[in-house]
Protein backbone atom coordinates (compact mmCIF):
# COMPACT_ATOMS: atom_id res chain seq x y z
CA UNK A 1 0.00 0.00 0.00
CA UNK A 2 2.66 2.67 1.10
CA UNK A 3 6.10 1.67 0.75
CA UNK A 4 9.38 3.80 1.49
CA UNK A 5 12.73 2.72 -0.17
CA UNK A 6 15.82 4.15 1.06
CA UNK A 7 14.11 7.28 1.60
CA UNK A 8 16.06 10.10 2.61
CA UNK A 9 14.49 13.86 3.80
CA UNK A 10 16.25 16.86 4.36
CA UNK A 11 15.61 20.20 5.07
CA UNK A 12 17.59 22.84 3.84
CA UNK A 13 20.52 20.49 3.88
CA UNK A 14 20.47 19.14 6.90
CA UNK A 15 19.20 15.26 6.53
CA UNK A 16 16.64 14.65 9.12
CA UNK A 17 15.73 11.28 7.84
CA UNK A 18 18.20 8.91 5.65
CA UNK A 19 17.89 5.47 4.19
CA UNK A 20 14.77 4.40 5.50
CA UNK A 21 12.75 1.43 4.47
CA UNK A 22 9.54 0.68 5.50
CA UNK A 23 6.13 -0.97 3.94
CA UNK A 24 2.63 -1.02 4.97
CA UNK A 25 0.83 -4.16 4.40
CA UNK A 26 -2.67 -4.11 4.19
CA UNK A 27 -4.18 -4.80 7.44
CA UNK A 28 -1.13 -3.91 9.51
CA UNK A 29 -0.96 -2.09 12.84
CA UNK A 30 2.37 0.24 13.30
CA UNK A 31 3.26 2.42 15.91
CA UNK A 32 5.64 5.04 14.86
CA UNK A 33 8.04 6.59 17.80
CA UNK A 34 10.81 8.62 18.46
CA UNK A 35 11.38 11.83 20.41
CA UNK A 36 10.37 14.86 19.34
CA UNK A 37 12.02 16.45 16.36
CA UNK A 38 13.08 12.91 15.20
CA UNK A 39 11.01 13.38 12.07
CA UNK A 40 7.88 11.04 13.04
CA UNK A 41 5.58 14.38 11.34
CA UNK A 42 8.09 14.78 8.43
CA UNK A 43 8.06 10.24 7.46
CA UNK A 44 3.79 10.95 8.30
CA UNK A 45 4.05 13.28 5.64
CA UNK A 46 6.02 11.31 3.06
CA UNK A 47 3.38 8.68 3.64
CA UNK A 48 0.29 10.93 2.30
CA UNK A 49 2.28 13.27 -0.54
CA UNK A 50 2.66 16.12 1.51
CA UNK A 51 6.30 15.74 0.80
CA UNK A 52 8.68 14.76 -1.93
CA UNK A 53 11.99 12.75 -0.44
CA UNK A 54 14.92 14.17 -1.09
CA UNK A 55 16.06 10.87 -2.08
CA UNK A 56 14.55 7.10 -2.61
CA UNK A 57 11.42 6.01 -3.79
CA UNK A 58 8.22 6.78 -1.98
CA UNK A 59 5.57 4.23 -3.84
CA UNK A 60 1.68 5.13 -2.84
CA UNK A 61 -0.72 2.31 -4.21
CA UNK A 62 2.15 1.32 -6.15
CA UNK A 63 2.51 4.98 -7.64
CA UNK A 64 6.05 6.82 -7.24
CA UNK A 65 4.83 9.75 -5.55
CA UNK A 66 6.99 11.86 -8.00
CA UNK A 67 5.16 10.59 -11.45
CA UNK A 68 1.94 12.17 -9.26
CA UNK A 69 0.43 15.11 -10.22
CA UNK A 70 -1.46 17.18 -7.92
CA UNK A 71 -4.75 15.74 -8.83
CA UNK A 72 -3.16 12.05 -8.75
CA UNK A 73 -2.28 13.32 -4.88
CA UNK A 74 -5.64 14.17 -4.14
CA UNK A 75 -7.16 11.13 -5.40
CA UNK A 76 -4.68 9.09 -2.78
CA UNK A 77 -5.47 11.71 -0.15
CA UNK A 78 -9.70 9.77 -0.88
CA UNK A 79 -7.52 6.74 -0.11
CA UNK A 80 -5.37 7.48 3.01
CA UNK A 81 -7.28 9.32 6.00
CA UNK A 82 -5.43 11.56 8.10
CA UNK A 83 -5.21 12.59 11.35
CA UNK A 84 -3.06 15.80 11.78
CA UNK A 85 -1.70 16.38 14.92
CA UNK A 86 -3.01 19.80 14.80
CA UNK A 87 -6.32 19.05 13.65
CA UNK A 88 -7.15 21.53 11.07
CA UNK A 89 -11.56 21.98 10.26
CA UNK A 90 -12.95 24.86 8.62
CA UNK A 91 -14.35 27.09 11.34
CA UNK A 92 -16.98 27.97 9.50
CA UNK A 93 -18.94 25.30 9.16
CA UNK A 94 -20.60 23.17 11.70
CA UNK A 95 -18.51 19.72 12.86
CA UNK A 96 -21.34 17.79 10.80
CA UNK A 97 -20.08 19.21 7.88
CA UNK A 98 -16.45 19.32 8.48
CA UNK A 99 -16.93 15.39 8.82
CA UNK A 100 -18.86 15.15 5.64
CA UNK A 101 -16.23 17.24 3.74
CA UNK A 102 -14.26 14.19 2.08
CA UNK A 103 -17.69 13.41 0.46
CA UNK A 104 -18.36 16.70 -0.75
CA UNK A 105 -15.21 17.40 -2.48
CA UNK A 106 -15.01 13.92 -4.07
CA UNK A 107 -18.63 14.83 -5.77
CA UNK A 108 -20.10 11.90 -3.41
CA UNK A 109 -22.08 14.74 -1.10
CA UNK A 110 -25.61 12.69 -1.30
CA UNK A 111 -23.96 10.33 0.74
CA UNK A 112 -23.42 13.06 3.16
CA UNK A 113 -27.12 13.12 4.08
CA UNK A 114 -27.01 9.49 4.69
CA UNK A 115 -27.20 7.04 7.92
CA UNK A 116 -23.74 6.43 7.62
CA UNK A 117 -22.79 10.07 9.07
CA UNK A 118 -25.07 9.81 11.67
CA UNK A 119 -23.56 6.21 12.61
CA UNK A 120 -19.91 7.45 12.49
CA UNK A 121 -20.61 10.79 14.91
CA UNK A 122 -22.24 8.20 17.62
CA UNK A 123 -19.64 5.55 16.96
CA UNK A 124 -17.21 8.86 17.67
CA UNK A 125 -19.12 10.24 20.66
CA UNK A 126 -20.14 13.60 18.95
CA UNK A 127 -24.02 13.54 18.15
CA UNK A 128 -24.65 15.95 20.31
CA UNK A 129 -21.77 18.10 19.31
CA UNK A 130 -22.80 18.16 15.44
CA UNK A 131 -23.80 21.43 15.15
CA UNK A 132 -21.19 23.00 17.43
CA UNK A 133 -18.25 25.09 15.33
CA UNK A 134 -14.70 23.53 15.67
CA UNK A 135 -13.62 26.28 18.00
CA UNK A 136 -16.09 25.13 20.64
CA UNK A 137 -14.41 21.66 20.59
CA UNK A 138 -12.42 20.71 23.51
CA UNK A 139 -9.27 18.80 22.62
CA UNK A 140 -10.68 15.10 22.66
CA UNK A 141 -13.59 16.12 20.45
CA UNK A 142 -10.81 18.06 18.01
CA UNK A 143 -8.98 14.42 17.64
CA UNK A 144 -12.18 12.39 17.47
CA UNK A 145 -13.81 14.64 14.83
CA UNK A 146 -10.57 14.14 12.74
CA UNK A 147 -10.90 10.83 12.93
CA UNK A 148 -14.37 10.70 11.96
CA UNK A 149 -12.97 13.02 9.30
CA UNK A 150 -10.55 10.48 8.14
CA UNK A 151 -12.13 7.62 8.41
CA UNK A 152 -15.67 8.49 6.37
CA UNK A 153 -14.20 7.99 3.03
CA UNK A 154 -13.77 4.23 4.35
CA UNK A 155 -10.21 4.45 3.47
CA UNK A 156 -7.89 2.08 2.81
CA UNK A 157 -4.98 3.41 4.88
CA UNK A 158 -5.53 5.61 8.41
CA UNK A 159 -2.36 7.87 9.27
CA UNK A 160 -2.57 9.38 12.73
CA UNK A 161 -0.31 11.98 13.91
CA UNK A 162 -0.15 11.93 17.58
CA UNK A 163 -3.80 11.41 17.88
CA UNK A 164 -3.95 11.82 21.55
CA UNK A 165 -1.35 14.92 21.48
CA UNK A 166 -3.59 16.54 24.09
CA UNK A 167 -6.09 14.78 25.37
CA UNK A 168 -6.26 13.15 28.65
CA UNK A 169 -5.09 9.83 29.48
CA UNK A 170 -8.87 8.32 29.08
CA UNK A 171 -9.25 10.23 26.10
CA UNK A 172 -6.47 8.44 24.50
CA UNK A 173 -7.82 5.29 25.29
CA UNK A 174 -10.70 5.92 23.68
CA UNK A 175 -8.96 7.12 20.64
CA UNK A 176 -7.19 3.90 20.56
CA UNK A 177 -10.10 1.73 20.83
CA UNK A 178 -11.41 3.72 17.96
CA UNK A 179 -8.44 2.97 15.85
CA UNK A 180 -8.16 -0.62 16.76
CA UNK A 181 -11.63 -1.47 15.51
CA UNK A 182 -10.89 0.34 12.47
CA UNK A 183 -7.65 -2.22 12.64
CA UNK A 184 -9.66 -4.85 13.15
CA UNK A 185 -12.27 -3.76 10.21
CA UNK A 186 -9.45 -4.38 7.63
CA UNK A 187 -8.35 -0.87 7.67
CA UNK A 188 -4.02 -0.67 7.52
CA UNK A 189 -2.76 2.36 10.65
CA UNK A 190 -0.27 4.10 11.11
CA UNK A 191 -0.03 5.56 14.71
CA UNK A 192 2.74 8.52 15.55
CA UNK A 193 3.35 8.84 19.10
CA UNK A 194 6.03 9.59 21.90
CA UNK A 195 3.95 8.23 24.35
CA UNK A 196 5.27 4.62 25.32
CA UNK A 197 2.96 3.91 28.21
CA UNK A 198 -0.17 4.06 25.32
CA UNK A 199 1.55 1.76 23.04
CA UNK A 200 2.47 -0.88 25.64
CA UNK A 201 -1.40 -0.45 26.60
CA UNK A 202 -2.35 -1.32 23.08
CA UNK A 203 -0.25 -4.19 22.18
CA UNK A 204 -2.59 -6.48 24.86
CA UNK A 205 -5.29 -5.43 22.45
CA UNK A 206 -3.79 -5.97 18.89
CA UNK A 207 -0.70 -6.77 16.94
CA UNK A 208 1.45 -4.12 16.29
CA UNK A 209 4.59 -3.43 15.34
CA UNK A 210 6.73 -0.37 16.69
CA UNK A 211 8.96 1.41 14.83
CA UNK A 212 11.60 3.80 15.81
CA UNK A 213 13.41 6.87 15.10
CA UNK A 214 16.56 6.99 15.92
CA UNK A 215 19.65 8.62 14.76
CA UNK A 216 17.51 9.46 11.58
CA UNK A 217 16.98 5.85 10.45
CA UNK A 218 14.04 3.54 11.42
CA UNK A 219 14.38 0.78 13.59
CA UNK A 220 11.98 -2.25 14.35
CA UNK A 221 11.69 -2.01 18.23
CA UNK A 222 12.44 -4.69 20.07
CA UNK A 223 10.28 -6.69 23.18
CA UNK A 224 11.73 -3.87 25.74
CA UNK A 225 8.40 -2.54 25.22
CA UNK B 1 -14.50 28.94 -26.75
CA UNK B 2 -16.62 25.57 -26.55
CA UNK B 3 -14.65 25.01 -23.51
CA UNK B 4 -14.98 28.08 -21.79
CA UNK B 5 -18.84 28.18 -22.11
CA UNK B 6 -18.54 24.86 -20.59
CA UNK B 7 -16.44 26.16 -17.41
CA UNK B 8 -18.65 29.06 -17.08
CA UNK B 9 -21.58 27.02 -17.40
CA UNK B 10 -20.61 25.01 -14.95
CA UNK B 11 -19.70 28.51 -12.40
CA UNK B 12 -23.81 28.82 -12.78
CA UNK B 13 -24.77 25.67 -12.10
CA UNK B 14 -24.78 25.67 -8.37
CA UNK B 15 -23.58 23.34 -5.91
CA UNK B 16 -24.41 24.95 -2.36
CA UNK B 17 -21.52 23.01 -0.59
CA UNK B 18 -18.65 24.11 -2.68
CA UNK B 19 -19.86 27.70 -1.77
CA UNK B 20 -19.86 27.10 1.95
CA UNK B 21 -16.53 25.57 2.25
CA UNK B 22 -14.80 29.37 1.64
CA UNK B 23 -15.95 31.12 4.00
CA UNK B 24 -18.18 34.53 3.27
CA UNK B 25 -16.20 37.43 3.18
CA UNK B 26 -17.87 41.04 3.72
CA UNK B 27 -16.44 43.73 2.84
CA UNK B 28 -14.18 42.66 -0.02
CA UNK B 29 -16.91 41.37 -1.02
CA UNK B 30 -18.77 44.58 -1.45
CA UNK B 31 -15.61 46.19 -2.89
CA UNK B 32 -15.84 43.63 -5.95
CA UNK B 33 -18.96 44.29 -6.48
CA UNK B 34 -18.70 48.14 -6.02
CA UNK B 35 -15.43 48.44 -8.29
CA UNK B 36 -17.08 45.80 -11.56
CA UNK B 37 -20.41 48.26 -10.96
CA UNK B 38 -18.42 51.25 -11.22
CA UNK B 39 -16.49 49.96 -14.51
CA UNK B 40 -19.54 48.48 -16.28
CA UNK B 41 -21.20 52.60 -15.67
CA UNK B 42 -17.87 54.03 -16.53
CA UNK B 43 -18.00 51.34 -19.99
CA UNK B 44 -21.81 52.49 -21.17
CA UNK B 45 -20.87 56.09 -22.08
CA UNK B 46 -17.36 55.04 -23.33
CA UNK B 47 -19.54 53.05 -25.31
CA UNK B 48 -22.15 55.49 -26.33
CA UNK B 49 -19.27 58.09 -27.34
CA UNK B 50 -17.82 55.46 -29.38
CA UNK B 51 -21.20 54.37 -30.92
CA UNK B 52 -22.35 58.53 -31.35
CA UNK B 53 -18.90 59.62 -32.80
CA UNK B 54 -19.32 56.70 -35.12
CA UNK B 55 -22.28 57.91 -36.55
CA UNK B 56 -21.08 61.37 -36.76
CA UNK B 57 -17.87 60.28 -38.85
CA UNK B 58 -20.39 57.87 -40.85
CA UNK B 59 -22.73 61.07 -41.84
CA UNK B 60 -20.19 64.05 -42.23
CA UNK B 61 -18.43 61.98 -44.46
CA UNK B 62 -21.78 60.81 -46.26
CA UNK B 63 -23.69 64.53 -46.50
CA UNK B 64 -20.52 66.36 -47.43
CA UNK B 65 -18.74 63.60 -49.00
CA UNK B 66 -21.53 63.75 -51.91
CA UNK B 67 -21.87 67.59 -52.81
CA UNK B 68 -19.30 69.93 -54.01
CA UNK B 69 -19.59 73.42 -54.68
CA UNK B 70 -17.57 75.10 -57.70
CA UNK B 71 -16.73 79.38 -57.57
CA UNK B 72 -16.92 81.38 -60.54
CA UNK B 73 -14.59 84.46 -59.71
CA UNK B 74 -15.10 86.35 -63.36
CA UNK B 75 -15.01 90.33 -64.37
CA UNK B 76 -18.82 91.22 -64.58
CA UNK B 77 -19.75 90.24 -68.71
CA UNK B 78 -17.92 87.37 -68.72
CA UNK B 79 -19.43 85.92 -65.36
CA UNK B 80 -22.77 84.30 -67.57
CA UNK B 81 -21.26 82.62 -70.19
CA UNK B 82 -18.44 81.30 -67.90
CA UNK B 83 -21.34 79.88 -65.53
CA UNK B 84 -23.02 78.14 -68.55
CA UNK B 85 -19.62 76.49 -70.13
CA UNK B 86 -19.53 75.26 -66.46
CA UNK B 87 -22.80 74.00 -66.39
CA UNK B 88 -22.22 72.43 -69.25
CA UNK B 89 -19.40 70.70 -68.60
CA UNK B 90 -20.94 69.28 -65.39
CA UNK B 91 -24.06 68.09 -67.85
CA UNK B 92 -21.14 65.79 -69.28
CA UNK B 93 -19.36 65.05 -66.33
CA UNK B 94 -19.39 61.37 -65.30
CA UNK B 95 -20.43 60.78 -61.42
CA UNK B 96 -22.80 63.94 -61.19
CA UNK B 97 -26.21 63.92 -60.45
CA UNK B 98 -27.26 67.47 -60.61
CA UNK B 99 -25.75 70.95 -60.78
CA UNK B 100 -27.36 74.16 -60.07
CA UNK B 101 -26.15 77.95 -60.40
CA UNK B 102 -27.11 79.67 -57.15
CA UNK B 103 -29.96 82.24 -57.87
CA UNK B 104 -28.53 85.93 -56.81
CA UNK B 105 -31.22 85.87 -53.71
CA UNK B 106 -29.49 82.39 -52.70
CA UNK B 107 -26.62 84.10 -53.03
CA UNK B 108 -27.92 87.15 -50.94
CA UNK B 109 -29.06 84.85 -48.54
CA UNK B 110 -25.69 83.11 -47.83
CA UNK B 111 -24.07 86.60 -47.24
CA UNK B 112 -26.76 88.17 -44.83
CA UNK B 113 -24.54 86.94 -42.12
CA UNK B 114 -21.49 89.04 -43.44
CA UNK B 115 -23.07 92.06 -44.79
CA UNK B 116 -26.81 92.52 -43.83
CA UNK B 117 -29.61 92.45 -45.99
CA UNK B 118 -29.21 96.47 -46.87
CA UNK B 119 -26.48 95.79 -49.41
CA UNK B 120 -27.17 94.85 -53.07
CA UNK B 121 -25.00 92.94 -54.57
CA UNK B 122 -24.82 94.09 -58.21
CA UNK B 123 -22.33 96.55 -56.21
CA UNK B 124 -19.90 94.20 -55.92
CA UNK B 125 -18.22 91.55 -57.90
CA UNK B 126 -19.57 88.70 -55.91
CA UNK B 127 -18.62 85.26 -57.59
CA UNK B 128 -21.43 82.71 -58.89
CA UNK B 129 -21.43 79.63 -57.26
CA UNK B 130 -22.58 76.30 -58.42
CA UNK B 131 -23.76 73.52 -56.19
CA UNK B 132 -22.98 70.05 -57.57
CA UNK B 133 -24.85 66.91 -56.04
CA UNK B 134 -22.50 63.72 -56.76
CA UNK B 135 -24.06 60.30 -57.66
CA UNK B 136 -23.22 57.83 -54.85
CA UNK B 137 -20.77 56.54 -57.27
CA UNK B 138 -18.54 60.05 -56.76
CA UNK B 139 -16.93 61.80 -59.74
CA UNK B 140 -13.13 62.64 -60.26
CA UNK B 141 -12.81 66.14 -59.00
CA UNK B 142 -8.96 65.91 -60.51
CA UNK B 143 -10.24 65.02 -64.28
CA UNK B 144 -12.97 67.64 -63.35
CA UNK B 145 -10.75 70.43 -62.38
CA UNK B 146 -8.42 70.37 -65.56
CA UNK B 147 -11.66 70.55 -67.89
CA UNK B 148 -12.52 73.56 -65.96
CA UNK B 149 -9.15 75.12 -66.19
CA UNK B 150 -8.95 74.69 -69.77
CA UNK B 151 -13.09 75.64 -70.46
CA UNK B 152 -13.94 78.18 -67.52
CA UNK B 153 -10.72 79.57 -66.83
CA UNK B 154 -12.44 81.58 -63.82
CA UNK B 155 -14.15 78.60 -62.25
CA UNK B 156 -12.64 77.24 -59.31
CA UNK B 157 -13.61 73.82 -57.64
CA UNK B 158 -14.14 72.99 -54.06
CA UNK B 159 -14.98 69.13 -53.23
CA UNK B 160 -15.10 69.81 -49.67
CA UNK B 161 -12.68 67.23 -48.89
CA UNK B 162 -10.42 69.91 -47.55
CA UNK B 163 -12.86 70.55 -44.28
CA UNK B 164 -14.56 67.32 -44.48
CA UNK B 165 -11.34 65.52 -43.87
CA UNK B 166 -10.55 66.82 -40.42
CA UNK B 167 -14.08 66.37 -39.27
CA UNK B 168 -14.28 62.81 -39.98
CA UNK B 169 -10.17 62.14 -38.77
CA UNK B 170 -11.72 63.65 -35.65
CA UNK B 171 -14.88 61.88 -35.14
CA UNK B 172 -13.32 58.26 -35.66
CA UNK B 173 -10.52 58.96 -33.83
CA UNK B 174 -13.29 59.68 -31.13
CA UNK B 175 -14.71 56.39 -31.35
CA UNK B 176 -10.97 55.05 -31.31
CA UNK B 177 -10.73 56.07 -28.34
CA UNK B 178 -14.27 55.47 -26.79
CA UNK B 179 -13.33 51.43 -27.87
CA UNK B 180 -9.87 52.27 -26.48
CA UNK B 181 -11.53 53.01 -22.95
CA UNK B 182 -13.68 50.09 -22.93
CA UNK B 183 -10.62 47.90 -23.14
CA UNK B 184 -8.83 49.47 -20.34
CA UNK B 185 -12.21 49.59 -18.66
CA UNK B 186 -12.02 45.67 -19.14
CA UNK B 187 -7.90 45.30 -18.19
CA UNK B 188 -8.53 47.68 -15.28
CA UNK B 189 -11.62 45.48 -14.29
CA UNK B 190 -9.40 41.91 -14.65
CA UNK B 191 -6.47 43.45 -12.55
CA UNK B 192 -8.90 44.41 -9.77
CA UNK B 193 -10.43 41.31 -9.92
CA UNK B 194 -7.10 39.34 -9.87
CA UNK B 195 -5.80 41.48 -6.37
CA UNK B 196 -9.05 40.81 -4.62
CA UNK B 197 -9.00 36.92 -5.96
CA UNK B 198 -5.61 36.49 -4.74
CA UNK B 199 -6.71 38.74 -1.46
CA UNK B 200 -9.04 36.23 -1.36
CA UNK B 201 -7.03 32.96 -1.56
CA UNK B 202 -4.25 34.57 1.07
CA UNK B 203 -6.57 34.92 3.10
CA UNK B 204 -8.26 31.55 2.99
CA UNK B 205 -4.76 29.82 2.80
CA UNK B 206 -5.68 27.45 5.65
CA UNK B 207 -8.98 26.91 4.29
CA UNK B 208 -7.13 25.37 1.14
CA UNK B 209 -5.08 23.54 3.67
CA UNK B 210 -7.47 21.41 5.02
CA UNK B 211 -9.97 20.92 1.69
CA UNK B 212 -6.12 19.71 -0.62
CA UNK B 213 -5.89 18.06 2.97
CA UNK B 214 -9.49 15.80 3.02
CA UNK B 215 -8.83 15.03 -1.34
CA UNK B 216 -9.93 17.84 -3.01
CA UNK B 217 -8.67 18.83 -5.98
CA UNK B 218 -6.99 22.08 -7.86
CA UNK B 219 -10.41 22.26 -9.91
CA UNK B 220 -12.60 22.23 -7.13
CA UNK B 221 -11.42 24.35 -4.61
CA UNK B 222 -10.63 27.10 -7.23
CA UNK B 223 -14.38 26.64 -8.32
CA UNK B 224 -15.48 27.99 -5.01
CA UNK B 225 -13.62 31.40 -5.83
CA UNK B 226 -14.01 31.32 -9.40
CA UNK B 227 -17.67 31.31 -8.85
CA UNK B 228 -17.56 33.50 -6.49
CA UNK B 229 -16.43 36.31 -8.34
CA UNK B 230 -17.70 35.79 -11.40
CA UNK B 231 -21.51 35.98 -9.92
CA UNK B 232 -19.80 39.57 -8.18
CA UNK B 233 -18.84 40.87 -11.30
CA UNK B 234 -21.80 39.50 -12.99
CA UNK B 235 -24.14 41.26 -10.46
CA UNK B 236 -22.04 43.94 -9.83
CA UNK B 237 -21.40 44.88 -13.42
CA UNK B 238 -25.29 44.11 -14.14
CA UNK B 239 -26.64 46.70 -11.55
CA UNK B 240 -23.87 49.77 -12.75
CA UNK B 241 -24.96 49.00 -16.38
CA UNK B 242 -28.62 49.99 -16.04
CA UNK B 243 -27.37 53.21 -14.03
CA UNK B 244 -25.34 54.26 -16.93
CA UNK B 245 -28.47 53.46 -19.22
CA UNK B 246 -30.73 55.36 -17.32
CA UNK B 247 -28.24 58.16 -16.84
CA UNK B 248 -27.51 57.67 -20.65
CA UNK B 249 -31.44 58.07 -21.24
CA UNK B 250 -31.54 60.98 -19.18
CA UNK B 251 -29.20 63.29 -20.81
CA UNK B 252 -31.49 65.78 -22.47
CA UNK B 253 -31.62 65.76 -26.38
CA UNK B 254 -32.87 68.29 -28.96
CA UNK B 255 -30.73 70.31 -31.42
CA UNK B 256 -30.58 70.32 -35.26
CA UNK B 257 -28.59 66.96 -36.86
CA UNK B 258 -25.39 68.44 -37.12
CA UNK B 259 -24.58 70.39 -33.77
CA UNK B 260 -26.11 66.99 -31.99
CA UNK B 261 -23.12 65.67 -31.05
CA UNK B 262 -23.61 66.37 -27.39
CA UNK B 263 -27.47 66.46 -27.33
CA UNK B 264 -26.91 62.83 -29.42
CA UNK B 265 -24.75 61.29 -27.05
CA UNK B 266 -26.89 57.93 -26.48
CA UNK B 267 -27.76 54.55 -27.86
CA UNK B 268 -29.95 54.25 -31.34
CA UNK B 269 -32.05 51.22 -32.33
CA UNK B 270 -30.39 48.04 -31.80
CA UNK B 271 -27.26 50.03 -30.38
CA UNK B 272 -29.71 49.67 -27.58
CA UNK B 273 -28.82 45.98 -27.19
CA UNK B 274 -24.41 46.52 -26.53
CA UNK B 275 -24.72 47.86 -23.25
CA UNK B 276 -26.50 44.33 -22.71
CA UNK B 277 -23.65 42.56 -23.20
CA UNK B 278 -20.83 44.48 -20.92
CA UNK B 279 -22.25 42.57 -17.58
CA UNK B 280 -21.30 39.10 -19.46
CA UNK B 281 -18.14 40.42 -20.68
CA UNK B 282 -17.35 41.23 -17.24
CA UNK B 283 -17.77 37.99 -15.66
CA UNK B 284 -16.16 36.26 -18.95
CA UNK B 285 -13.24 38.37 -17.51
CA UNK B 286 -13.57 37.64 -13.88
CA UNK B 287 -14.25 34.52 -14.45
CA UNK B 288 -10.70 34.11 -16.40
CA UNK B 289 -8.99 36.36 -13.94
CA UNK B 290 -9.97 34.43 -10.79
CA UNK B 291 -9.48 30.98 -12.58
CA UNK B 292 -5.88 32.38 -13.42
CA UNK B 293 -4.53 33.34 -10.23
CA UNK B 294 -6.45 30.61 -8.33
CA UNK B 295 -4.34 28.48 -10.58
CA UNK B 296 -1.00 30.19 -9.62
CA UNK B 297 -1.62 30.32 -6.03
CA UNK B 298 -2.88 26.81 -5.60
CA UNK B 299 0.44 25.39 -7.82
CA UNK B 300 2.10 27.33 -4.50
CA UNK B 301 0.41 25.65 -1.84
CA UNK B 302 1.32 22.06 -1.24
Amino acid sequence: MIELENVAYSYGGAELLSDISLKLAPGSFHFLTGPSGAGKTTLMKLCYGALLPTAGHVRLFDADVRGLTRDDVAMVRRRVGVVHQDCQFLDHLPVRENVALPLHVSGRSQEAAGEDLNDLMHWVGLTKRANALPPELSGGERQRAALARAVIMSPEVVLADEPTGNVDWDMSQRLLRLLIELNRMGKTVLVATHDLGLIRATKTHVQARVLRIANRRIQLAGADL
Amino acid sequence: MRRLAKRLSRVFASDPQADRVVPPSGFTAQLTLFAAGAMAFLAVFALALSLASGRLAARWGDELGRSATIRIAAPADQQQAQTEAALRILETTRGVQSARAFTSEEQAALLAPWFGTELSLDALPVPQLIEVIETSGGMDPAGLRLRLAAEVPGAVLDDHSRWRAPLVKAASRLRFLGWTAIVLIGAVMAAMVTLAAHAALAANAQVIRVLRLVGATDDYIAQAFIRRFTLRALSGASAGMVLGMLAVLLMPRGGDETASFLTGLGFQGWHWILPLVLPLLAAVVAFIATRLAARRTLEELS
